[in-house]
């Protein structure tokens, strides 16, 4: 996973890369708790993510409802496979995929 | 059918996945299912450690079995414990359909599964919980 500030620190790009799944995700939340404060715009970048599991959704949806007070969160780049996995939990509803 | 026993630790998520590419790579699966059972097995296997013997830990036992001689072929996995009775399939589905506010954090892996497997069964019997799923490896499996 890549971590990028840009604007001062208030533009947040995580690029999600590989697999992300029940051993990295701890991983990923520790940083992104980290690094969220004083963040007014998240982007994850998805478009060299192959697999997700609920741990990763997870960490998706919590951080939705953390920037829903804070700013804004996007999703770029969503692939074929991880679509249909949004599609089958509702996430299509819930993230701002652009 | 091939079989790994592990204790159920987070960590060795990492064996069970190494066991299924092993189990499945003399076979003909779509690269698909082949990343829908994985996610069924993390999923499965995920439960078992967080559940079956929390606080404590405990064995879990994965069985790989491929039917080529059927029609269509299909691959059956079981996932067994001896930890609390449980059966995950009576948690009650997640509302997919509601709001951000709405939507709690959890419920989502056992979910995955069944809507992702062709088949999915739980007993508890000889004093484990079993749950075994199938999925059709036929190429044209969407």
């Amino acid at each position: 996973m890549n971590f990028e500030k840009t604007n001062g620190g208030s533009t947040l790009t995580v690029e999600l890369i590989g697999e992300v799944d029940s051993m990295n995700t701890p991983e990923l939340e520790e940083k992104l708790i980290k690094e969220i404060d004083g963040v007014t715009e998240l982007i994850f970048d998805l478009k060299s993510l192959e697999y997700i599991s609920s741990a990763g959704l997870r960490v998706l949806l919590t951080m939705q409802k953390t920037m829903k007070s804070q700013g804004s969160m996007v999703i770029r780049n969503t692939n074929e496979e991880v679509m249909e996995i949004f599609k089958v939990t509702g996430f299509v509803r819930l993230l701002n995929l652009v | 059918m091939k079989e790994l026993k592990v204790e159920a630790t987070i960590e060795n998520l990492a064996k069970v996945f190494m066991f299924l590419q092993e189990s499945l790579e003399n076979c003909d699966v779509p690269p698909k299912v082949k990343r829908q059972i994985k996610l069924c097995v993390e999923e499965i296997y995920m439960n078992i450690t967080h559940y079956a013997y929390n606080p404590r830990t405990g064995p879990a036992r994965i069985g790989i079995d491929v039917l080529n001689g059927d029609q269509p072929a299909r691959v059956v996995i079981s996932f067994a414990d001896e930890g609390k009775p449980y059966d995950p399939l009576s948690r009650q589905d997640p509302d997919t359909e509601a709001d951000l506010d709405a939507r709690p954090i959890g419920g989502l892996g056992i979910y995955l599964v069944k809507t992702t497997m062709d088949s999915v069964a739980y007993e508890h019997k000889n004093g484990q919980n079993v749950l075994t799923i199938e999925k059709d490896i036929a190429p044209d499996n969407k």
